[in-house]
């Protein structure tokens, strides 16, 4: 998908400003609360209108002030999710479900209801009324009403910070498998880092009402670990565990990851600090930590006064952060082989 | 009890009438006002506001005379509009329905509103992208979920209606049989001598419509909780 947006947007004393043209289907857009990003998106489902400029998907203009085009939002097809789920409160699950399908034109109807529950897991609901759902159950009929209404495009308005944390990461495996069973792109807004960095390739990064960088969730994080006090988090996804003891072994790479204290889960998401991992330049003889990994040096970037040494472990990737001495003392440069040591304790467990 | 003379049943069938038919005319008209001013904004606003409003703090007399120098043979409505159509309103049971239309209609539009400001406006803009264009979403989204309000306005107004007096007398008279309504019926005989007891039967007949009403209100709003 590839979407153009130049437009101007006054709104009492704050004014949206923007001028970009992004390409994907796994689209980010990021900022703190109050920066603008809401109104942008807006503007592109049709629920408010630009002052001057144009909106293209994919080459057609949806809005275009000089031409005098303005296809309202009931027929841009761009489907979205609300921060909370605002569903129909007359209606029954399946009423909800279906409200757009039945609206969407036979041509473009190529998702069913039948295969949306499936992913979604919500068969059970479908006769009950959607006062007596639990947070995230609303929030996955939400999708599903959305995603049923076969749109060209999702728009997700910060879907998950009205759910919990641990609700927050049972939610993102339904919303990206739903997204990739039906191929459906989408613009996923967020001022969360981790969920940008799941759940986005390309990020527009939006304050005060302009945009302000086109970049990736990736490089996102370590801008981030420079001016902010808290450092760098690998986001590790790991599938088939087996237990040893009262830890958790995944493959992982060449070899396998020792967690203690998790869930055992058969797919399981682990954020590991960049700072609790410890490089070694050679095998250290005996050492508490339950992992110690064989890895390659593959870049060193620089984090507002410490050392960002990303590691290629047997194909995965892997970023500890160090100080500036610690990179002379150990000769770290790109190529060298270091061992990285991380306790099973420093693990945790993401929903 | 006195039996009721002709003419008295025909006050309360007239009663009936008038404030079923000045009801149903009004709610459409009731409902689009209380869209307009819970959802759109739009220049004079304000003045909509106060003019829907003006009958309700106005002496239902005060409406009744304009509506009588409006409607009236001289009128700008009644001249310019009435008159070409071959319309006679004034001092018919038709005046007496304006007259109560016009008195209970803030009535209405009040209650609807209040129903349709209880309606996240999200989930009018989740309906339009969902593909539901405006007059689809104001049937399946508004209309549903502000029914209570619709239904507390029209059973207010219809109360309302019945008891409506000083507009009425203007507009459509005092005329037995013709648009001789409860009230003016009952005034008729409170100030006739002798007529104590029938203005007291009319009052009794007029109490007990008014209970059954409010009892189907209570009733139904109950049922609707209780569906939800």
């Amino acid at each position: 998908m590839e979407l153009h947006v130049s437009a101007h947007k006054q709104l009492g004393t704050f004014s949206l400003d923007v001028d970009f043209t992004v390409e994907g289907d796994r689209i980010g857009i990021f900022g703190p609360s109050g920066g603008g990003k809401s109104t942008l998106v807006g503007l592109i489902a049709g629920l408010h209108h630009p002052d001057r400029g144009v909106v293209v998907i994919d080459g057609e203009p949806i809005f275009d002030r000089e031409r005098g085009v303005n296809i309202p939002a009931e027929h841009r097809r761009i489907g979205m999710v609300f921060q909370r789920p605002h569903l129909f409160p007359h209606l029954s699950v399946k009423g909800n479900l279906l409200y757009g399908f039945k609206r969407c034109a036979h041509r473009y109807r190529k998702i069913s209801l039948d295969s949306v529950v499936e992913v979604l897991q919500i068969d059970h609901l479908l006769h009950r009324g959607v006062r007596n759902l639990s947070g995230g159950e609303r929030q996955r009929v939400a999708i599903g009403r959305a995603v049923l209404s076969n749109p060209r495009m999702l728009v997700m308005d910060e879907p998950l910070s009205g759910l919990d944390d641990n609700l927050k990461f049972q939610i993102i495996p339904f919303l990206k498998s739903v997204c990739e069973t039906f191929t459906i792109p989408y613009l996923f807004i967020s001022h969360s880092l981790t969920e940008m960095r799941i759940m986005t390739d390309r990020v527009l990064c939006v304050a005060g009402g302009r945009v302000e960088a086109q970049t990736t969730g990736e490089q996102l994080a370590r801008d981030a670990t420079g001016d902010h006090p808290s450092v760098y988090m690998n986001l590790i996804r790991l599938k088939g565990p087996r237990r040893i003891d009262d830890m958790c072994a995944y493959p992982w790479g060449e070899g396998e990851l020792l967690i203690s204290g998790a869930s055992g889960d058969e797919e399981a998401l682990f954020e590991v600090s960049s700072a609790d991992i410890i490089l070694f330049r050679r095998h250290p003889e005996a050492i508490s930590a339950r992992n110690l990994l064989q890895c390659r040096v593959s870049e060193l970037f620089n984090t507002g006064g410490r050392i960002g040494v990303a590691l290629d472990c047997g194909g995965e990737r892997l970023v500890a952060l160090v100080v500036r001495r610690a990179v002379e003392d150990l000769e770290i440069r790109e190529g060298v082989e270091v061992y990285a040591a991380i306790k099973a304790t420093a693990f945790r467990q993401l929903g | 009890m006195p039996l009721f003379s002709h003419s008295d049943y025909l006050a309360i069938l007239l009663s009936l009438k008038v404030a079923v038919v000045a009801t149903l005319l009004s709610l459409p008209f009731g409902f689009a006002v209380a869209y307009l001013m819970t959802f759109r904004r739009f220049p004079g606003k304000v003045g909509l506001d106060v003019i829907v409003n003006l009958p309700l703090t106005l002496p239902p007399v005060v409406v009744g005379y304009f509506l009588l120098v409006l409607l009236g043979q001289h009128g700008l409505i009644g001249k310019w509009v009435l008159q070409p159509l071959g319309i006679k309103l004034i001092f018919t049971w038709k005046a007496a329905v304006v007259g109560t239309a016009v008195v209970g209609f803030p009535l209405m539009v009040r209650s609807i509103r209040t129903g349709m400001e209880t309606i996240d406006r999200r989930l009018v803009e989740a309906s339009r992208t969902l593909g539901a264009g405006w007059f689809d979403t104001v049937m399946t989204v508004i209309v549903p979920l502000s029914i209570r309000g619709i239904i507390a306005g029209s059973i207010l107004m219809f109360a309302r209606g019945l008891g409506e007096f000083g507009a009425t007398i203007i507009v459509a008279g005092n005329i037995p049989g013709v648009t001789q309504t409860i009230p003016l019926a009952i005034y008729d005989y409170v100030s006739s001598p002798g007529g104590d007891a029938m203005a007291m039967a009319l009052c009794l007949v007029s109490i007990s419509i008014s209970v059954v009403v409010l009892v189907f209100h209570e009733w139904l709003s109950r049922r609707m909780v209780r569906a939800d």
